[in-house]
């Protein structure tokens, strides 16, 4: 069962690869998108008797991060046949088999039980979404892929480094193979503390460059600058939430050895570090794109606080990882079709989108309200939920610093994209044939509406399953 | 002892990595750094167990064979061997890895150790193989040294695994090395297209993206 989720995608991928060239590849990424998401739903609803030694399991917290990227990668599906019509000169073959084999390894990453196969999940993750970020084959694509797999490998290194001086501590504790995550915590107080501290500086480091956590966020900007926004989009959404899986799952194994408050304190630091300096860049940001990139340098830098205050902050910081993921979805592909529109990402080139292409405006600014945190959508919720647990949970200082870094990130956003929304469009404007459709549209309506219902409402079977992924972080109390 | 004596072999190779300007040598002593890497898994086992030799074997021909091959046959079809001036000085590499190597020292001393390896020289030389490899790739400018810099990082993590060689399984080690060859094959793909695209493999040129 878990094991058809890892292989479906590939399964697909091999498909596509020897399909006729043409639009039709685009078209089995929607097909086993659904496939896909309705396998996630039947291993989440059914329980079965797994042996004890299986490698692979959807746990509440793999299965929490799995459904959000399944969704997310549905909606993409949905909108790739539309967007790839607009780019017949590309081969659609390497982007279908990149994408599918994306949600492999997500899978792989998701369901692993074993920090060794988790890191492999990411590693493969990276070389799979590579040509992804080539995409565009021009000079600046090829300066942002070279920055991205340097930068991504050397932080994996790292991460693989922190995991084998977690599992050397596991050795020393007399804990022999295999060492799955529930055996290291079940056994955490046995481990020594100065190789699991080690470790998790490591680990952070390293899934924390794969985040885009400041000051790791270098190749950020640069990858999601020159890629596609739908590719955009799986990076924001897709690779930054696996690699907070797999952070939240090392340090759950610090947080039962007794460091808890070692790695909250790192884990605040870098998530303060990282909102202020995407509020730096923001100001007076001239590409919409790398905008986009800063936002999501802010709401990793968020995940990693919400996980770092700890208690009741941990749910919000998991939850705001499927709202962030929807929210990156309007945003992403929203600003794709504007950028489409105007044939340009700088800010200058752009303006009165909301004459030259209104669905795609109106989704824009729509997104734009939800990811600063305003009410009624998701993200509002979340920043509620973990700014009132920092300040009730005896982090007054740096609740009230999130605020005032929030507020700021709002005006410092806002004034780089009303801009490009109001006015008339420039009479010296490249003209493009663009125009707003059903198929580059309606994906990104559907990801807003989910973001506003999962702002109002949060559904049972839902909210049970993020309490016990949330406890599956924090430990039994 | 004499696995003392190749780790001291592997934080020369190190020094040696630094202080070199041709990427031709830089290949070869990378690759005899795998070696060296290999012998050492080998000596720490007393019987020499069917996966131990098939482990030692995987490494000498991904670490020394493919790979360089790989790298080597990249750098023939490039006029320049000369490395175009680093970012730093050779001079102040080698007394920054210098540096590292005592800062490695240092920090290995706080970290436990069970009791068969102690004294060994196992976590300084992986440290400083390390901190060479991320030396070499934070201050080459030529796309192809900086992928050498990754082989050495990766044998600096690759020397630590060892540590755990006797209860890691295979798939995990097999994972390691397979991502290693993907990797770096990857990269020459990219750095393929980087000649291409700019007729030189200086990551300098590679400066266009900025704020």
């Amino acid at each position: 069962m878990y094991l058809a989720l890892i292989n479906l995608p590939l399964l697909a991928a091999l498909l596509v690869w020897f399909m006729k060239p043409g639009i039709r590849r685009a078209r089995v990424l929607p097909i086993f998108g659904s496939l896909h998401l309705a396998l996630v739903i039947v291993a989440l609803t059914t329980t079965y008797r797994l042996r004890p030694d299986a490698w692979f399991r959807l746990d509440p917290l793999g299965g929490w991060i799995l459904l959000t990227v399944s969704v997310l990668f549905l909606i993409c599906a949905f909108y790739a046949p539309a967007y790839l019509a607009l780019r017949p000169e590309r081969d659609y073959a390497v982007f279908g088999v990149c994408m599918l084999g994306f949600l492999s390894m997500a899978s792989l990453t998701a369901t692993s039980r074993h920090p060794g196969v988790l890191w492999v999940g990411m590693e493969a993750m990276t070389l799979m979404t590579t040509p992804l970020i080539y995409y565009n084959h021009n000079k600046r694509s090829l300066e942002a892929t070279w920055k991205f797999l340097m930068l991504g490998s050397v932080g994996l290194a790292l991460a693989l480094l922190g995991t084998f001086f977690i599992a050397y501590a596991a050795d020393l504790g007399g804990l022999g193979e295999p060492l799955y995550f529930d055996r290291l915590i079940a056994n955490a107080h046995r481990l020594p503390a100065t190789w699991l501290k080690a470790g998790f500086v490591l680990v952070l480091v390293g899934y924390g460059t794969k985040m885009g956590l400041a000051p790791m966020h270098t190749w950020k900007p640069d990858a999601y600058g020159e890629t596609p926004g739908i590719v955009g989009t799986i990076l924001a959404g897709g690779v930054t939430s696996c690699a907070f899986l797999a952070l939240c799952r090392m340090y759950s194994v610090v947080a039962a050895a007794g460091q808890g408050p070692f790695a909250r304190g790192l884990l605040i630091a870098m998530g303060l570090l990282s909102m202020s300096w995407a509020c730096v860049f923001m100001i007076r940001q001239t590409d919409l794109r790398r905008l986009l990139a800063y936002s999501s340098v802010e709401h990793v830098g968020i995940l990693a606080f919400g996980i770092g205050i700890g208690g009741a902050a941990t749910r919000f910081a998991l939850y705001h990882v499927t709202a962030n993921a929807l929210v990156k979805i309007v945003l992403f592909l929203a600003s794709g079709n504007i950028v489409r529109c105007y044939s340009s990402h700088g800010v200058q080139a752009i303006s009165g989108a909301f004459r030259r292409a209104p669905i795609s405006a109106w989704l824009f600014l729509l997104g734009f309200i939800a990811i600063t945190c305003s009410p009624p959508f998701a993200p509002f919720v979340a920043i509620f939920g973990i700014s009132s647990a920092a300040i009730q949970g005896g982090h007054p200082a740096a609740g009230a610093a999130f605020l005032i870094l929030l507020a700021l990130l709002f005006i410092a956003m806002g004034s780089v994209i009303l801009p490009v929304l109001q006015g008339i469009p420039s009479r010296t404007r490249v003209r493009t044939p663009y125009k707003d459709t059903v198929g580059t549209t309606a994906p990104v309506a559907v990801a807003l509406l989910l973001a506003l219902v999962l702002g109002l409402w949060l559904p049972r079977p839902l909210d049970n399953l993020l309490t016990r992924a949330a406890m599956l972080v924090e430990g039994p109390r | 002892m004499s696995i003392n004596l190749l780790l001291a072999a592997t934080m020369l190779l190190n020094f040696m990595l630094v202080a070199t300007s041709r990427v031709n040598k830089a290949i070869q002593l990378a690759a005899i750094q795998g070696t060296v890497l290999a012998l050492i898994l080998l000596l720490m086992h007393e019987h020499w167990a069917f996966h131990v030799v098939l482990m030692a074997l995987s490494a000498v021909a991904i670490k020394s064979v493919v790979i360089p091959l790989l790298l080597t046959r990249a750098q023939a079809r490039l006029k320049v061997i000369q490395e175009p001036p680093p970012y730093i000085g050779y001079t102040l590499s080698i007394l920054l890895s210098a540096l590292g190597t005592g800062l490695a020292f240092l920090l290995a001393r706080r970290l436990p150790l069970q009791a068969g390896v102690l004294g060994t020289l196992f976590v300084p030389a992986s440290l400083t193989t390390l901190f060479t490899g991320f030396l070499i790739l934070t201050t080459r400018r030529r796309a192809l040294t900086q992928v050498v810099g990754y082989l050495v990082l990766e044998n600096g993590v690759y020397l630590f695994s060892l540590l755990l060689v006797k209860n890691m399984p295979l798939l995990v080690e097999t994972g390691v090395l397979l991502d290693l060859v993907v990797g770096i094959f990857v990269m020459g793909i990219v750095i393929n297209h980087i000649q291409q695209a700019f007729d030189s493999q200086d990551t300098q040129r590679l400066a266009h993206l900025r704020d």
